[in-house]
């Protein structure tokens, strides 16, 4: 059988969840403090999401748990690329119409 | 590896979890995480929506004098919380204990509700004070990327009822429990979302 009918108590995750919630903490007291200037604010809590994200996708989705090749993480990488091109690209070029206005 | 064929003509086999142990529910699961992955770029473009509007306010109300902070630590609390429930109601199910899974996915459940609840007063208040969609760009890229996630919420709690009364009538078995594996994908994105939500929308709309 799997190796987590044999676990007797969830311990993935509730450090998974601690992290979570720790992980919110950190960015809100950072945030609602003015800990830093906006960029560095913005930096620390894109980065602390982040982790989030992996947390979630490692503690709660399984993600590392595909028999053979491992296509759900190729779909996710794609999906990433996508979405910071289309964030990311937004950003910038709207950047440029803010200049020449 | 013990592979028989006793569910309906498939191969099942039982070194794997129950919901992977077929190709089928593999094969579904997989499929699954390539929904996730386009609705992730729904998201994005949304997102980028927002971020773009954020200071289009057109004399209206600005997010620093709209978003409550214990509002929004609530929500963002409430939803981490029923992350971690579905993820002890798979727990549950992988040591094939259908009662406890059932439990956890009720508790699950509940907070998503509380979650829609919370949110839908946000939104009744902001009305009523004016805050409508159609007051500026900030606020129509707010209410749409917001209210879509919501919608998914509110989606996911009736799927997710949905699972638990067929687990409640057919017990756990390779399809039941890939079903139930894929609400908890679900769940579990839409968690992803929300933090992005808060990490995007509302903490840097409080501050200045």
């Amino acid at each position: 059988m799997d190796k987590h009918a044999e676990a007797k108590f969830p311990w993935s995750h509730v450090i998974g969840y601690i992290l979570s919630l720790v992980l919110t903490i950190i960015a809100l007291v950072a945030g609602l403090n003015h800990m830093a200037s906006l960029v560095a604010l913005m930096t620390i809590i894109l980065i602390l999401a982040a982790i989030q994200i992996l947390v979630q996708l490692f503690f709660f989705m399984h993600i590392t748990e595909k028999h053979g090749p491992r296509y759900n993480v190729i779909t996710l990488i794609v999906a990433f690329t996508f979405t910071f091109a289309i964030i990311g690209g937004s950003i910038w070029i709207m950047a440029f119409s803010q200049v020449s206005s | 590896m013990a592979v028989d064929a006793h569910h309906a003509g498939h191969a099942v086999d039982h070194s794997k979890p129950l919901e992977l142990s077929t190709e089928e529910g593999e094969l579904k699961i997989l499929g699954f995480w390539f929904f996730l992955a386009q609705d992730m770029i729904l998201f994005a473009c949304l997102f980028a929506t927002y971020i773009i509007m954020h200071n289009h306010t057109a004399g209206g109300p600005t997010s620093m004098q709209l978003f409550d902070v214990p509002g929004f630590v609530a929500e963002t609390l409430i939803l981490l919380t029923s992350s971690f429930t579905y993820g002890l109601a798979t727990f549950e199910m992988r040591r094939n204990r259908l009662k406890g899974m059932i439990t956890w996915m009720v508790i699950t459940a509940l907070l998503g509700m509380s979650f829609v609840g919370l949110e839908v007063n946000e939104f009744i208040h902001y009305a009523t004070t004016g805050a409508m969609i159609s007051r500026s760009g900030f606020l129509s890229a707010f209410f749409t990327l917001v209210g879509t996630h919501g919608a998914h919420v509110t989606l996911g709690i009736f799927w997710m009822i949905s699972i638990m009364v067929q687990l409640y009538k057919k017990g756990l078995n390779p399809v039941t429990a890939r079903k139930a594996f894929i609400v908890g994908l679900y769940w579990h994105f839409l968690d992803i979302v929300w933090v992005f939500i808060f990490s995007v929308v509302y903490l840097p709309g409080v501050m200045k």
